[in-house]
């Protein structure tokens, strides 16, 4: 049987492919090409290409349907309502990307040419995402890694990022080839941090501590982790009740456990799904909802996150 | 003593019927169906084994509470997990494989393929009446992978699930193109998370929408199989490894996991053990 990681260097270290260990490994010569041998220059290209794009986010979890395309969304949307901030929302999902429709997208094929074009939502706000590039919605993207990978190094290398306040890139669930290429395409670049979304139930944790293990692996900082789906109150009487019950005491529990900040517990409210359906910001159609409450309180904490970041030798007035 | 891939007669040889569960979309209760599929295929008096080739995020071992369980090999390959002491229900996933359970499977595609080469041909799965496979979201490497592998045993088709909201229907679709393009068949479409009865007023609430997977069927011309509710006591006995499906009869869950389950019986003649 294939041994699991414990004599694997890592695919991301600089004895990837090289050490005793793997020989015999299937992937010995992907990882030997790649961060073993001399550095893919497109890492140096995307450094240069970055220098105007101040703070990088990736929205990530172990566990898929959580909610990161609808938080990555929505923190897009809730930046850039401050007109004089730049948003850019990478959605980096090659086979399920949803940031289009719930960007109200959809249908939309990149109009530009790819090299110069991101889709527009508004003035301050771009999106750019697999999805534009498929013709129908039926288009299945049945790709193996390496052709993810070149299509995640193109999305960051052949853009005109231009002046950008905030990259948010949106992942898919695991902790697999997309994330390995983008945590080391962005490495020279300075990612500010990740944040993890879960939901309360142990089912989600177990993934998500898998992913916050891989964040500590590849040295990736945690802004902090949201918990989506955090009870239910019901329109009619207004009581409330966990639909995914935190058995093993929810991401407060795991947060305390491995140190790492809570940013907030977002209730389920229907509008959301609602709002994602027809591409609508949910904070604007339910402000008052307690799910946009507290969206608008992780989103500030994000902000004042990054705003301690800055990176070395780099000053408010610009370079 | 290991069994080489590929000269074995077949590991598979002993396996009557294989379901695969898939979707384009990640959280839409994948392994929940998978788990309780073969929960109600057991009390049907039939002998399963679940092969988990989620290899990122492996969930259904805590759901039958046996995470933490060691993998033996035997004469024929490595023996799965048996689930139970009348040995009903079998189990593979690379969550018994790991040292640590937080531990990340950080791999590329190469790595997965093989390990799940080897899942197919090096386990022992002796006689089953069915093998239900649970997978990750996507249409990737694991998913190419265990297709290619499973296809000289001309799987018995797919279900495919989803949730009612767009954001799931919209992935699916690509998953049923998939399945369209690697010639599996869609045994049919399910419906899960569909709506929320309060507990303390029964008022229904369409938390994830309504309506898309049914559509969604209609639209690709596949059977659609039902729609199964949230119910809080279902990810419960899910969160503590417990039979969902003896425990509690009288869930509103209940009825759509067991017509799910029928019609996976209803596929395969009569007459086999």
């Amino acid at each position: 049987m294939e041994e699991v990681p414990h004599d694997c260097p890592g695919a991301d270290s600089a004895q990837a492919g090289r050490g005793a260990s793997c020989q015999g490994c299937p992937n010995q010569r992907l990882c030997a090409s790649g961060a073993g041998a001399a550095a893919d220059p497109a890492i140096e290209e995307i450094k240069e290409k970055m220098k105007t794009v101040k703070h990088k986010i990736l929205v990530l979890s172990g566990k898929g349907g959580v909610g990161k395309s609808t938080f990555s969304a929505h923190l897009a949307h809730g930046l850039a309502e401050d007109e004089n901030t730049q948003v850019a929302l990478l959605d980096i999902d090659i086979c399920g990307p949803s940031i289009p429709k719930i960007m109200g997208l959809e249908g939309e094929q990149v109009r530009a040419k790819f090299k110069e074009g991101w889709e527009i939502f508004s003035d301050n706000l771009g999106v750019m995402s697999v999805g534009f590039l498929l013709s129908s919605p039926d288009d299945a993207v049945i790709w193996r890694g390496p052709k993810k990978n070149g299509m995640i190094k193109q999305f960051l290398r052949d853009v005109d990022w231009g002046e950008v306040d905030y990259l948010i890139v949106d992942t898919p669930p695991g902790t697999s080839d997309e994330h390995l290429s983008v945590v080391q395409y962005l490495a020279a670049a300075h990612i500010d941090g990740a944040v993890i979304i879960t939901t309360p139930q142990e089912v989600s944790l177990q993934d998500v501590r898998k992913e916050i293990s891989f964040c500590h692996k590849v040295k990736l900082p945690i802004i902090g982790v949201v918990e989506n789906m955090s009870g239910f109150i019901c329109p009619k009487c207004q009581k409330e009740s966990q639909i995914f019950p935190p058995t093993t005491g929810g991401a407060e529990a795991m947060c305390q456990d491995l140190k790492i900040p809570l940013l907030g517990k977002v209730p389920l409210d229907p509008r959301i799904g609602k709002s994602c359906d027809k591409g609508q910001s949910f904070l604007v159609e339910a402000p008052d909802s307690p799910a946009t409450v507290t969206y608008r309180s992780i989103i500030q904490r994000i902000q004042e996150f990054c705003s301690q970041r800055l990176p070395e030798g780099e000053n408010l007035v610009g370079s | 003593m290991e069994a080489a891939a590929g000269e074995c007669p077949g590991n598979l040889a002993g396996v009557q019927h294989i379901v695969l569960v898939l979707s384009g979309k990640g959280g839409v209760g994948k392994s929940t169906i998978s788990t309780e599929l073969a929960l109600a295929l057991r009390h049907a008096g039939k002998k399963v084994g679940i092969l988990d080739v989620d290899l990122c995020g492996p969930s259904v071992p805590r759901m039958l509470r046996v995470q933490g369980r060691a993998v033996h090999q035997g004469d024929s390959g490595w023996v799965p997990v048996f689930v139970d002491r009348e040995q009903s229900i079998s189990l593979m996933s690379v969550g018994f494989l790991l040292e640590q359970p937080d531990e990340a499977v950080v791999w590329r595609g190469p790595k997965k393929n093989a390990l799940i080469k080897q899942f197919v041909s090096d386990v022992a799965w002796g006689q089953l009446d069915y093998l239900v496979v649970d997978t990750p979201p996507g249409t990737s490497d694991e998913h190419m992978a265990v297709v290619d592998a499973l296809r000289p045993y001309s799987p018995l088709g797919a279900l495919v699930v989803t949730t009612p909201q767009a954001v799931s229907v919209g992935d699916v679709r690509r998953e049923l193109t998939f399945c369209r393009k690697v010639g599996l068949r869609v045994i049919g479409l399910v419906e899960n998370m569909s709506g929320f009865v309060c507990p303390h007023c029964s008022e229904c609430t369409n938390i994830f929408s309504r309506g898309g997977g049914e559509e969604l069927a209609r639209h690709a011309g596949v059977p659609f199989l039902g729609s199964v509710p949230l119910d809080p006591e279902l990810t419960r006995s899910l969160e503590d490894g417990r039979d969902f499906i003896q425990d509690f009869p009288d869930s509103p869950a209940f009825p759509a996991l067991s017509s799910i389950a029928q019609k996976i019986l209803s596929q395969t003649p009569a007459g086999l053990s």
